[in-house]
């Protein structure tokens, strides 16, 4: 139902996720915002189940600000990619799992761009373009032919509304429009929004 | 129930089935605690009750009541917003499986004087959690001397209710309100803030109609325009079709009966009369309960009329 997206080029990350809020047959929310803020550098994407995914997102974000807050600098992106992994692995075998399914995507000064991908089995992989839900089934063919690892950011847009456009021809559900938001050394930039239409 | 609680007042009889005290807003906790076993003195904000420890073995016996009959979600409630404040509107049927257990219930209740709740979901869980509800803004707003904003009120529910998730509770409400102040400072701020990058609706202005929706699943979503229940998808096509941000208030009220009706007509769970309340920056106000069967038979005759007058026409054209 819900589809999130994320490619590495050599000094950015470029990530999408859909905005559709859904209640069974419903579209709630045409606008729905799901990306998380960790820090200024770090976006989590999260999915899954309706009251999991704000309150484990939350959950993460307000411990990554508390770590920057008891320390006085920020977690870097494979700390906090590591963190919330051992958070879904600790939940995994309680009698309240979180299913959430998801990409942290951040900019380190030190170690450059990370794209990490986590689902709800708490497993954790860095990968240069990664992407969740059935969508992911029709795009990440599409994300091996054309990724390489020195795209510029205009390419890395190009691919993304490839994908996007993949999706409007053979996925079942109507999705109508995606955030897309772009991190680097400068911080996270929001870009355009890609909608149904656009070239 | 909140008297109570700040008198100290203890009922013996009542201690012994809830002893919990109400929850201290004051107090911060940053973690996250999934509730265990037995309770200690509840000092966070997320704990009011432990829910029951859900059983391991199969074989013994439940610790919650069971059902003595399936209930189902039926209702169409909705909510909008326009230019003249928030329209809530109900029906009033109350099914238990089959039957129709109750043909006038009040699905819309008042909270406070600007925030009106309308409820789907299990009857019994939706009044228990509008009381719940009630107390704790209540005793925020002694507390702190500032009224909770809607938003504020939303997330202080769904964190209330997030212990119970994967238990029976069934809960949904959609809160509609007008929140009054504007810039707010303090707890009631840091409450309501969005964790999202950029969140549409922050950017609104902070006073003005709001219309949260809250659900026992964790769900806490803010919209223009929401509708729950079983006629849900019905409502929706008839409000999509006729809503815009510049209604006057007789056409938005003319729209909700509409939709509730549509609703009401096709879902076999919602019925009977629709209650209609109307939010602004003054309070709620309340229309009078109107039934729907005499909607029904005016609709009949207007088609009827419609059908009469284009055959005499086709019979005047020939």
């Amino acid at each position: 139902m819900e589809y999130l997206i994320g490619i590495q080029g050599p000094d950015y990350v470029l990530v999408a996720a859909d905005n559709v809020a859904a209640s069974s047959i419903i579209q709630m929310k045409h606008d729905y915002d799901k990306m998380f803020k960790l820090s200024d550098k770090i976006l989590l994407l999260c999915v899954g189940e309706a009251g999991d995914t704000v309150q484990f997102a939350e959950y993460i974000q307000k411990n990554v600000q508390l770590y920057k807050m008891r320390n006085g600098y920020e977690l870097s992106p494979s700390a906090a990619a590591n963190f919330t992994r051992k958070n879904l692995a600790d939940y995994l075998r309680s009698r309240t799992p979180y299913h959430v399914n998801l990409l942290l995507a951040g900019h380190d000064d030190a170690d450059g761009p990370g794209l990490f991908y986590m689902d709800y089995l708490a497993s954790l992989a860095k990968a240069p373009f990664a992407a969740h839900g059935y969508g992911a089934f029709l795009t990440l063919s599409i994300l091996d032919r054309y990724y390489r690892p020195d795209l510029t950011r205009d390419e890395a847009v190009d691919l993304l509304k490839k994908c996007v456009e993949e999706l409007n021809r053979r996925f079942i559900l109507n999705l109508p429009s995606f955030n897309v938001r772009l991190i680097d050394k400068d911080g996270i930039h929001d870009m355009e929004k890609i909608s149904i239409g656009t070239k | 129930m909140a008297l109570e609680d700040i008198c100290n007042f203890k009922d013996e009889r009542v201690q012994q089935l809830f002893p919990f005290p109400a929850l201290e807003t004051d107090s911060h906790d940053l973690e996250l605690k999934r509730l265990k076993t037995s309770q200690t003195h509840c000092g966070t904000p997320q704990r009011v009750f432990v829910p029951p420890l859900r059983r391991v073995d199969p074989s013994e016996p439940p610790l919650t009541a069971q059902r003595p009959f399936p209930l189902s979600h039926g209702t169409t409630t909705l909510g909008f917003v326009f230019q003249g404040g928030v329209i809530a509107a109900a029906d009033t049927r109350a099914s238990a499986g089959g039957l129709v257990a109750c043909p006038a219930v009040h699905k819309i209740t008042p909270i406070h004087s600007h925030l009106v709740v309308t409820s789907s979901g299990s009857g019994a869980d939706c009044m228990l959690w509008e009381r719940i509800l009630t107390r704790e803004i209540r005793l925020y707003e002694l507390r702190h001397k500032r009224r909770l904003s809607i938003r504020g009120s939303a997330k202080l529910l769904s964190l209330m209710l997030h212990p119970f998730k994967g238990t029976d509770v069934c809960v949904a409400l959609t809160l509609c309100g007008w929140d009054k102040e504007g810039g707010g400072t303090g707890l009631a701020h840091n409450l309501d803030n969005s964790s999202s990058v950029t969140d549409a609706s922050s950017s609104a202005p902070s006073s003005g109609p709001r219309l949260v929706y809250v659900c026992s699943d964790g769900a806490r979503l803010q919209g223009d325009v929401i509708s729950v229940g079983s006629g849900s998808p019905y409502a929706y096509g008839v409000l999509d079709g006729g809503l815009s941000w510049s209604l006057s208030k007789e056409e938005a009220v003319s729209l909700a009966r509409e939709a509730v009706f549509r609703a009401t007509h096709r879902d076999a769970y919602s019925g009977n009369n629709v209650d209609l309340f109307h939010v602004t920056a003054q309070g709620w106000s309340q229309r009078p309960r109107e039934d729907l069967r005499e909607e029904y038979y005016r609709d009949m005759e207007r088609r009827s009329n419609r059908g009469r007058r284009r055959k005499k026409d086709r019979y005047d054209g020939e």
